[in-house]
């Protein structure tokens, strides 16, 4: 009975999701994206339109996003809060040479990341990638080094420091140009094309790199580590 | 099949995607396999949003160089990129929630039997 | 390259049909993030290099990787 009523809701979906077929035909950008695509080197000196419209056009969004993000860690943190009938992850230690080695590519792992996220608004990449590499550091070292800590005062106060700098980014753009967020008038522009240039869109995205790189570790830990013996640092945060 | 062209596939694959992992969601009992079918689903419908905003033909919307920023008509919508780019991230967001739920849920009944779920106080 | 298209969108379904049909869950996981991935290939097809290196980043890489660790932590066989 569930399966035939599983296979019955399975065609109807499958006729609706096929009346799409035919919009799959190439487009040429709405009204919207052809104001971004001519005007977004004059209105940002920004190259990469995709950065643009995330960080600028569509930065409250962004904003949102990265609280939901946020909400979303601190959920799984405080249903993994209580201890009581967690089982906790075991596994064998390590090898020396694997510690070693998680060690040794900790470093080089960070500064690509931030090397992704500093050029975000110059080549492919930004914020949200660059914090995914980080984050995947924080993870070959959690992994290879079952003892490893993070250390949570300073994650949670980066956290709480990139938000903060987020809205106040955007604030400075209701002051000076008298919309949130708005690019004209807080920084120079700069020349298109440069590492210093865009206003505050690097500023901003390199913000949320930070904060979605300590937010996805942080995410990473818990689901790790929480619910171990003797283990204080599951969750709270 | 002399018609086929790469969005009208790659719509193809999203709905496939989309459907195979609504199967797995309605027909597996494992709650894992339910947040893996839920996993494709995400997938299927970023794919799915990103085709039908592109043009195969034109050059990715980054302005690096004179002649693209030049000429507005070679580089594709950047809009539904930028969507689908925060979709994912949520996307991860959702899934890693879903996953701490199943943790908890598997320290209280020791099963991961959806229909071990039936009641609502727990 | 349309046949390559065709080629890598036959595998990227038929690994989401594995992934749902399989009976190891960790084999499963693994399918799911490489259909990840062949979609971040899409993308790139369709210009969207963007879009492609967060798929590739977070569908491929930390999504796996939570849903391995959840697998590990409530048992690996699956009914």
């Amino acid at each position: 009975m569930k399966q035939i009523f599983s296979l019955v809701l399975l065609v109807i979906m499958g006729v609706m999701l096929w009346s799409l077929i035919p919009l799959g035909q190439p487009t040429e950008p709405g009204e919207v994206a052809e104001h971004y695509i001519r005007h977004g080197i004059e209105e940002n000196r920004g190259a990469n339109l995709v950065t643009s419209v995330i960080v600028n056009y569509r930065g409250f969004d962004t904003l949102g996003e990265v609280t939901v993000l946020f909400l979303s860690v601190a959920g799984a943190g405080f249903v993994l809060r209580r201890r009581e009938g967690l089982a906790p992850l075991t596994a064998r230690p390590s090898s020396e040479i694997l510690q070693t080695g998680a060690r040794m590519l900790f470093a080089p792992l960070i500064v690509f990341g931030a090397y992704i996220f500093v050029h975000g608004h110059l080549s492919p990449g930004g914020g949200f990638q660059g914090g995914a590499v980080v984050a995947s550091a924080v993870m070959l070292l959690l992994l290879a080094d079952r003892d490893h800590r993070l250390p949570h005062g300073f994650m949670s106060w980066l956290e709480s420091a990139a938000g903060f700098g987020y809205v106040l980014t955007g604030l400075a753009g209701l002051m000076v140009a008298g919309s949130f967020l708005s690019n004209q008038g807080v920084l120079p522009l700069g020349t298109w094309n440069r590492l210093f240039s865009g206003g505050v869109i690097p500023v901003i995205y390199i913000l949320v790199g930070l904060k979605v790189g300590t937010e996805l570790s942080v995410l990473l830990e818990t689901m790790m580590n929480s619910g171990r013996p003797a283990d204080t640092t599951g969750g709270e945060h | 099949m002399n018609t086929l062209t790469p969005a009208t596939l790659y719509l193809a694959t999203a709905i496939a995607l989309i459907l195979i992992g609504f199967a797995g969601l309605l027909v597996r009992r494992n709650i894992l396999k339910m947040v893996l079918g839920f996993a494709l689903v995400d997938t299927g419908i970023h794919l799915l949003i990103a085709t039908l905003g592109s043009n195969p033909g034109k050059a990715a919307p980054i302005l690096d160089s004179a002649e693209l920023a030049a000429d507005p008509g070679l580089v594709v919508d950047p809009v539904p990129q930028a969507l689908v780019l925060t979709a994912i991230v949520i996307g991860l967001g959702v899934t890693a929630l879903m996953l701490a739920y199943v943790v908890r849920l598997f320290a209280l009944k020791k099963t991961l039997d959806v229909s071990e779920f039936g009641r609502l106080k727990w | 390259m349309i046949y390559l298209d065709l080629l890598i969108c036959l595998v990227t379904v038929l690994a989401a049909v594995g992934a749902m049909r399989s009976r190891n869950l960790v084999s499963a996981a693994v399918m799911v993030g490489a259909v990840s991935l062949m979609v971040s290939y899409l993308f790139v097809r369709m210009s969207a290099p963007d879009v492609a290196m967060t798929e590739a980043a977070i569908g491929a890489g930390l999504s796996t990787l939570i849903f391995l660790i959840a697998i590990r932590r409530t048992g690996e066989d699956e009914g």
